[in-house]
């Protein structure tokens, strides 16, 4: 029952093959086995049982409100969540219980689903591994696959050997591939849901800024954030898209306009379609098997009848340093707030009123977080603001035309790869720091931020390491349903495997009815 | 607790900006063109600041001063800029604080405050106010001080330090109050100056129910630059007197800041650039021990906020829905009186004289007072502008009373006034009246003419009489009379009147005098 996707058993809930209870109780035995992967920073078991009773009830008298009634969802802990502490990986919010919830967390709740828990992340977001929280980091549940296993050398299992999910958002990631529940919220600035997604072998969602409401999701960049959505497959993706997507009066960011649940079709017709492939995300560092099973993908599509077109976004390269003096910025006056007067860490240090605050900061923020504020201060000083500042806002004004310009020329949608590799062993990970880390890992991904465009991570095959690669699609503004629509297509004609755990499942609970263990048709 | 209060100035908290979109606000702040700038500018600033103690002694150069305002307005509304919070004064600590004013993590776009500074509302104004000033302070001026630009931006928490303790008091209410700024060129040259400017700016505040204006409840506040200098050369290095909440104070503070410049220059001394405070009891500026003040705020654009385009009737978009934009000509239709015209339909419709239209609006509920007493008398509205501009204004200042705290109420006078009006009194005894009404024993001035029979003698006959024997009485007064002294008719209506308590209409005892004696 866990290894269906959340329209199956959305279905089953309906028919009465499984109750909401049952679900949630397996739910909640599978985040217990699966503990070690360290993805859930709070389980937020009491509550999850009880709205499971709500939705029982409901089912009972034939009032269930919908597709996610019943649904076990899990939720970064970066979005405010009311009654359930809200961390953010960090000490400075250890203890944090927020009085009210993030909106599209509410949404959530009033459709019915389950809160199964919030999930963990690099701290405050700022990373690529989901490894630089203070609650440890996340591990890839690839890594005890009997794909990847299987590959390994005897003396490459060993405990020490496990992989990384890609960040931030790699609790919520490594949360949906275990089958902990059917569809998580992540948070996506630079990449932070499509890049674990990838690493993870999931859809990863990243909307229209504008489309989806940041009230709740604490911020990191704010013309960059977006929630974003973890699923096993483009449908489900949808369903919840559907909830999440419109105005809210608390974000004032969000489009007026009524927005429609996206419909996406069974069948498509590609043909009429023309996919960009930009040459600038061509790099040297791409896995020469990501470079050829993005350009197999690409004929995929012309075989199907697709125009497929080269593009180029020709300041592509200026990007990444663009973000991270934009991220930074912003971060230096986001992270403001937290000064130990009225919620979170407060230093006991007590000479002082300021001293107060320099020391709650000091404990409160790793070296990321701290060296972002220091950078973004730079930044915003007087006399560094037209250097820097305005410079990187006007390369992203470019960046901007840029994809402005190929849509224009014709493209509907762009199809790149999402990450330059495949997930990478913790070990192998921590070689290099959490900023060149990032710097490597975004490098595909934080360019749609810097547009507000819609993209999505695509699991298209498994590595010959047994390890899951997503390619990256990109549309046109507030076109979601259309970049849904093309991502379901590729989906179809992938069928990507499902993750093999049944080694670990000593209860046999994961054995997948509709398991589909054919290899990638792309690979 | 040795406490004083700061502005919440958090680590690293700076200020966002708000973008504002650019199209139509220039032209929303061009629109009105200064109109008469004769009067600004350096021969004006000599002119009018003497006063001010830089008269020039002998052998010594003249000073300038040269004084710039930001002003500090509570918007008068009944919630927060952007959150529903309520705004109240003086309510108990922390009881008015949304999640958002508390900038709880995830509420947007909150945990820094908020201006328009580098894209204000409006820019490029003025602001023209009169005043009786330069030596014989017998001349009106009018004069305009620029408006560099009015800016919208968020309140700050209140911080209360103990230093004892080392400890730091918090109380949120004020945090995210919309405030208005008003940036004023440095146009002024004194603290009188100052303080007419001021004054003009928070009636034509509160005309427009923009703000309560109320300098005692922190609703309008003053920062002043100031710098001394020799006319002709540039200007002097300023320092900046923050928090004047009192016009008096501001006046002062001002004058005492331009003095201390003046004496330290000649002094072979140097004027620092420092943020100083106003000590109203010692009535001197020191300099503020706040650290934050050289900080640099770090601003950046406000991204939660989506640009607010103003609109003007040629530039608003044929399908705009009204209720979704900002139309400034709509609003400029809507515009209520300001106090300039006020001032001008009072002399008109009234007679009165210029200064008594500005004495009436300067004090505070002054002119609804005067228009309550017109509306409800017979008399002439002269008699009504002398008894309010002379008695009832002279009975409240020696009191220090406001306006609203008069013990005659409009409807005694505009009573009193009626009585005198239809020469039911004198009006020796109105005057005799209102100091009984002042008493506020609760007695009508009706009551109090006829207790203490101050009513005039309507009987003609018995007038008569007392005229007669007062001739009667008095013959030399009466041969003076005849021998064309001017002043002896003069001096036999005080004895008629003497004998008739006050009571007698003096014209009507002339009239029988005169044809008692045949004159």
């Amino acid at each position: 029952m866990l290894g269906r996707s959340l329209r199956e058993v959305s279905a089953a809930l309906k028919q009465g093959q499984v109750t909401p209870t049952e679900l949630c109780k397996k739910c909640l035995s599978l985040i217990k086995k699966t503990k070690y992967l360290n993805a859930y920073i709070t389980v937020s078991e009491e509550v999850a049982l009880k709205q499971a009773e709500e939705s029982e009830k409901r089912y009972k008298q034939g009032q269930s409100l919908g597709d996610l009634d019943g649904i076990p969802v899990a939720v970064k802990d970066n979005f405010s969540t009311s009654g359930i502490e809200t961390t953010c990986a960090s000490n400075m919010l250890k203890g944090y219980i927020p009085p009210y919830n993030a909106t599209v967390v509410q949404k959530l709740l009033d459709q019915g689903a389950l809160l199964m828990g919030k999930t963990n992340l690099d701290e405050f977001a700022m990373g690529s591994g989901s490894t630089d929280g203070v609650f440890g980091p996340v591990k890839n549940p690839w890594s005890y696959s009997r794909q990847y296993r299987e590959r390994r050398r005897h003396d490459e299992l060993g405990d020490s050997h496990w992989l990384i999910t890609g960040g931030s958002s790699g609790g919520s990631a490594a949360a949906v591939a275990s089958f902990t529940c059917f569809a998580a919220l992540g948070s996506d600035t630079g990449g932070s849901t499509r890049n674990p997604a990838a690493h993870c072998g999931l859809v990863g969602f990243k909307p229209s800024y504008g489309l989806v409401s940041r009230h709740g999701l604490i911020p990191l960049v704010n013309s960059m954030d977006v929630p974003g959505i973890f699923t096993r497959c483009v449908d489900d993706t949808a369903i919840v898209l559907g909830i999440l997507a419109g105005h809210d009066p608390k974000d004032s960011t969000t489009v007026q306009d009524p927005i429609k649940p996206p419909m996406i079709p069974g069948v498509m017709d590609v043909s009429r379609l023309c996919i960009g492939i930009p040459k600038e995300y061509l790099v040297p560092e791409l896995s020469s098997e990501i470079q050829s099973l993005w350009s197999r993908a690409a004929d995929l599509f012309e075989s199907e009848g697709a125009k497929v077109i080269e593009v180029s976004l020709p300041h592509t390269c200026y990007s990444i340093i663009c973000y991270h003096v934009l991220c930074a910025s912003e971060v230096a006056s986001n992270m403001a707030r937290f000064d130990g007067l009225q919620y979170g860490h407060r230093s006991g240090m007590d000479v002082s009123t300021e001293a107060m605050y320099a020391a709650t900061r000091q404990e409160g923020f790793n070296d990321v977080v701290r060296g972002r504020i220091l950078s973004g201060n730079f930044f915003l000083l007087k006399e560094n603001y037209e250097n820097y500042f305005v410079k990187a806002q006007k390369v992203r004004r470019l960046i901007v035309r840029d994809f402005k310009n190929a849509f224009a020329s014709g493209v509907d949608v762009l199809l790149t790869p999402t990450t330059l590799r495949e997930a990478v062993p913790y070990l192998e990970f921590i070689k290099e720091d959490n900023r060149t880390r990032s710097a490597q890992d975004d490098i595909f991904t934080q360019a749609v931020n810097m547009a507000g465009l819609p993209a999505v991570s695509v699991p298209v095959a498994l590595s010959n390491q047994g390890l899951p690669i997503g390619l990256q699609l990109i549309g046109r503004a507030f076109c979601d349903q259309q970049l849904l629509t093309v991502a379901k297509w590729l989906e179809k004609q992938v069928q990507f495997p499902i993750i093999q755990l049944q080694d670990l499942m000593d209860d046999g609970s994961l054995v997948l009815e509709n398991g589909n263990l054919t290899s990638a048709s792309l690979t | 607790m040795a406490a004083s209060v700061l502005r919440l100035v958090h680590p690293g908290r700076r200020w966002g900006l708000v973008w504002i979109g650019s199209g139509s606000r220039q032209r929303s702040g061009t629109q009105t063109v200064p109109t008469s700038n004769e009067a600004r500018g350096q021969s004006s600033v000599a002119q009018l600041s003497p006063h001010t103690a830089q008269k020039p002694r002998k052998g010594e150069h003249k000073w300038a001063a040269v004084v710039g305002l930001e002003i500090h307005v509570q918007i008068a509304s009944n919630s927060k800029l952007f959150s529903g919070a309520q705004v109240c004064f003086a309510a108990p600590p922390n009881s008015l604080v949304s999640f958002f004013d508390a900038s709880l993590p995830g509420t947007l776009p909150a945990g820094y405050q908020i201006t328009q500074q580098r894209l204000p509302i409006a820019a490029n104004g003025h602001l023209t106010y009169s005043a009786y000033m330069g030596k014989k302070r017998s001349q009106m001026l009018t004069k305009t001080v620029r408006i560099k630009q009015i800016q919208l931006e968020q309140d700050s928490g209140k911080s209360l330090h103990d230093d004892l303790r080392s400890q730091t008091l918090i109380d949120l209410n004020r945090a995210g109050i919309g405030l208005l700024e008003v940036v004023l060129e440095p146009d002024l040259c004194c603290g009188e100056e100052a303080a007419i400017a001021v004054r003009e700016l928070q009636m034509i505040l509160q005309a427009l129910g923009t703000s309560q204006a109320n300098m005692a409840e922190g609703q309008l506040r003053v920062d002043a630059n100031i710098s001394v200098h020799h006319p002709g050369e540039p200007l002097g290095v300023r320092t900046e007197v923050k928090n004047l909440n009192s016009l008096r104070f501001m006046a002062k503070a001002i004058d005492y800041e331009i003095q201390r410049q003046i004496t330290e220059l000649e002094n072979g001394g140097k004027i620092l650039n420092e943020t100083r405070s106003f000590d109203y009891k010692l009535g001197c500026t020191m300099p503020m021990r706040d650290k934050e003040e050289k900080q640099d705020y770090r601003f950046m654009p406000e991204p939660n906020l989506p640009p607010l385009v103003l609109y003007d009737a040629t530039s608003l978009p044929a399908d705009a829905d009204s209720q979704q934009v900002v139309n400034i000509d709509q609003l400029r239709d809507m515009l209520p009186e300001l106090p300039s015209t006020t001032r001008e339909k009072l002399v008109q419709q009234y007679g009165m004289l210029p200064e008594h239209s500005f004495t009436l609006l300067n004090e505070v509920g002054l002119l609804e007072f005067f228009q309550s007493v017109i509306k409800e008398t017979r008399a002439e509205p002269k008699k009504v502008t002398n008894w309010v501009l002379n008695t009832l204004l002279h009975y409240l200042k020696q009191q220090n009373l406001a306006v609203s705290e008069s013990p005659v109420t409009p409807a005694a006078l505009a009573e009193l006034l009626d009585l005198l009006d239809s020469k039911a009194i004198s009006s020796s005894a109105a005057k005799q009246v209102f100091e009984e009404l002042w008493k506020a024993e609760g007695k009508t001035a009706a009551q109090i003419v006829s207790e203490q029979q101050l009513e005039l003698m309507q009987d003609r006959e018995a007038l008569e009489q007392l005229c007669q024997a007062t001739l009667d009485g008095h013959p030399q007064v009466v041969m003076d009379v005849k021998n064309r002294n001017p002043k002896a008719i003069n001096k036999l209506i005080g004895l008629v009147r003497r004998a008739s308590l006050s009571r007698a209409d003096p014209s009507l005892i002339k009239e029988i005098l005169e044809k008692k004696l045949s004159l």
